[in-house]
């Protein structure tokens, strides 16, 4: 199973400070560890949203927002993709992440074999490839 | 934490912490068969003290010293008969367990390297170190084992406890092996990951076509490999080769879970996370002295294929001399018809059938279902179309996989039909 784990954003990641040093090398001695058990398939930290920003998409109209974005609560500050055999893993692993005062999300990605129950006969994704051959036919 | 969640809780504990406590306590002990008895002891303690007690803060630390105070009082204990024997003063016994100390905080690292050796033995028969290697590295239940291989779970049980039994009559050493040793001891590792790999990827038996889950534990074991010793090119050679081929695992299945071909398979599918995570390996194999190994070669080819973005983009030509040049490092029939494939594809298939025939009395490809299914494709594309026919109804009938089977017996259906 993967497991995204998302790291939220607070107000220093938010400022676009570094962390200090200590942190540093600690979350490195951490990935270390991911790295060295197989169960780290990337990993990134992301800039302040100052430097992102959002696009909205309203009854066909787009609108282009610039960062920073005001509720830091809900922003993400990086993420990790893990491969574990099971959630209850990826909350042990996620346990001895050196972090003091945060929340981090661990969500399920999804993989192929989810969406067959909702596909049985493969009839929709006979569906998408006609669709995709008519697409082509037009090109 | 209920009941239910608190031994899930501890199991996710002890996987991630099995390989590692073993390893530890095999350098104790020097007996991986003690050493496992004494990690399953200290799960055991874990199962009945942490429901109430909470998972400790760092339960690592907790097993280890679970796990040696079981040690220190076999140890005691069969001290004691030996003093009862020998009468050995009280001082040996205090030097032991300052040694147990020692030998716990040594490099971790190490250990681990010794198990995964120990493991993949030569003088363990394949099919117990694949068994071993799953069990103690892979933290895998001989449950799970057993639900892999669709075998009969005390079969896995019994050949896991032969193979301990092997490795202490023999006295095998806990090491890492030096020398002129350790090319040959390392190839037999790689080839026991690799086979695990394989028997996901495509299964030999059974009505799945592939058991992704069997593909994901090798991969862990390759990637785990790849930090323990990364100066060996082949041990990257390995990784990418499998990252590459996991990459295409959801595409290699139809809706209906029949196989689908590579060339054929949709690209848009492929898992172009594991595709980057393949190239960089391989990347890591060739600045550690060029792809010349056989799985830094299969894993080029690979990269041949993950590098075209539609399969009419393939560099066939280069994969043809790729082939040839694992045919010189790593001869066999298999190679060459792969070769004939590759030759086939780059220059025409008349000039594939040319080499393909050249095969057709190589003993060991006799009941091989790959040799009729490739010549049926040839002379398809060459408009011999009886003949195609005739192939791949052979090759049906080769095939232990009944989701294959299927497939070929569909293209000479077709065949038939036109």
């Amino acid at each position: 199973m993967r497991f995204m784990v998302i790291v939220k954003a607070n107000q220093d990641s938010e400022s676009g400070a570094l962390p200090d040093a200590k942190i540093l090398t600690e979350m490195g001695k951490f990935n270390e560890e991911l790295v060295k058990a197989g169960v780290m398939l990337a990993g990134e930290g992301l800039h302040a949203s100052s430097k992102g920003a959002r696009v909205k998409f309203s009854k066909g109209k787009k609108t282009v927002i610039d960062g920073p974005f005001a509720e830091t609560k809900e922003l993400i500050a990086g993420f990790w993709l893990w491969q574990v055999k099971s959630i209850e893993e990826a909350i042990e692993w996620l346990k001895r992440a050196p972090f003091d005062d945060t929340e981090v999300e661990i969500r399920q990605v999804f993989e192929p074999a989810d969406f067959a129950p909702s596909d049985p006969t493969g009839e929709i994704r006979k569906h998408e490839e006609k669709l995709r051959e008519t697409v082509a036919a037009r090109r | 934490m209920t009941a239910p969640d608190a031994r899930r809780a501890i199991e996710a504990v002890f996987r991630i912490e099995s390989a590692r406590l073993i390893a530890g306590l095999t350098r104790m002990v020097r007996d991986v068969g003690l050493a496992e008895e004494l990690a399953q002891d200290a799960l055991v303690a874990a199962l009945e003290q942490w429901p109430q007690a909470g998972v400790p803060d760092n339960p690592g630390a907790w097993l280890m010293a679970a796990a040696k105070h079981r040690a220190i009082d076999q140890l005691r204990r069969s001290k004691l008969l030996e003093r009862k024997h020998a009468e050995l003063g009280r001082e040996v016994e205090t030097r032991t367990e300052r040694d147990l100390d020692a030998a716990i905080d040594d490099d971790l690292g190490d250990d681990l390297l010794r198990l995964v050796f120990i493991s993949c033995h030569p003088l363990l028969p394949t099919e117990s170190r694949v068994a071993l290697t799953l069990r103690l590295l892979g933290g895998l239940t001989t449950a799970e084992i057993a639900r892999a291989y669709l075998t009969a779970e005390p079969t896995i049980a019994q050949r896991i406890v032969r193979a301990k039994r092997a490795l202490a009559d023999a006295g095998v050493p806990f090491e890492v092996p030096r020398g002129p040793e350790r090319a040959a001891r390392l190839s037999s590792v790689l080839e026991v990951v690799y086979l695990i790999f394989n028997e996901g990827y495509s299964a030999t038996a059974g009505d799945d076509w592939m058991r992704p889950e069997l593909c994901q534990d090798a991969l862990r074991l390759g990637r785990i490999l790849a930090e323990l010793v990364p100066e060996e090119p082949e041990v990257h050679g390995l990784d990418a080769l499998m990252e590459l081929q996991a990459s295409r695992l959801a595409a290699r299945t139809g809706p209906s879970g029949e196989p689908v071909l590579l060339l054929d398979q949709d690209r848009a599918r492929w898992d172009h996370l594991l595709i980057g995570r393949g190239l960089a390996a391989l990347e890591r194999a060739e600045k550690l002295g060029g792809v010349q190994g056989p799985y830094a070669l299969q894993a080029a080819i690979a990269a041949c294929h993950a590098r075209a973005h539609v399969a009419a983009q393939t560099d066939w030509p280069r994969i043809a001399a790729l082939y040839q040049a694992l045919g010189q490092v790593a001869p066999s029939p298999v190679v060459e018809l792969n070769r004939a494939v590759a030759v086939a594809m780059a220059f025409g298939p008349a000039a594939g059938l040319e080499l393909i025939d050249a095969l057709a009395s190589e003993p060991s490809l006799e009941g091989y279902h790959l040799l009729p299914g490739a010549r049926g494709d040839l002379l398809e594309k060459l408009g011999r179309l009886d003949e195609a026919r005739a192939e791949f109804e052979r090759a049906a009938s080769l095939t232990r996989n009944a989701r294959e089977r299927q497939v070929l017996l569909d293209r000479a259906a077709s065949l038939a039909r036109s």
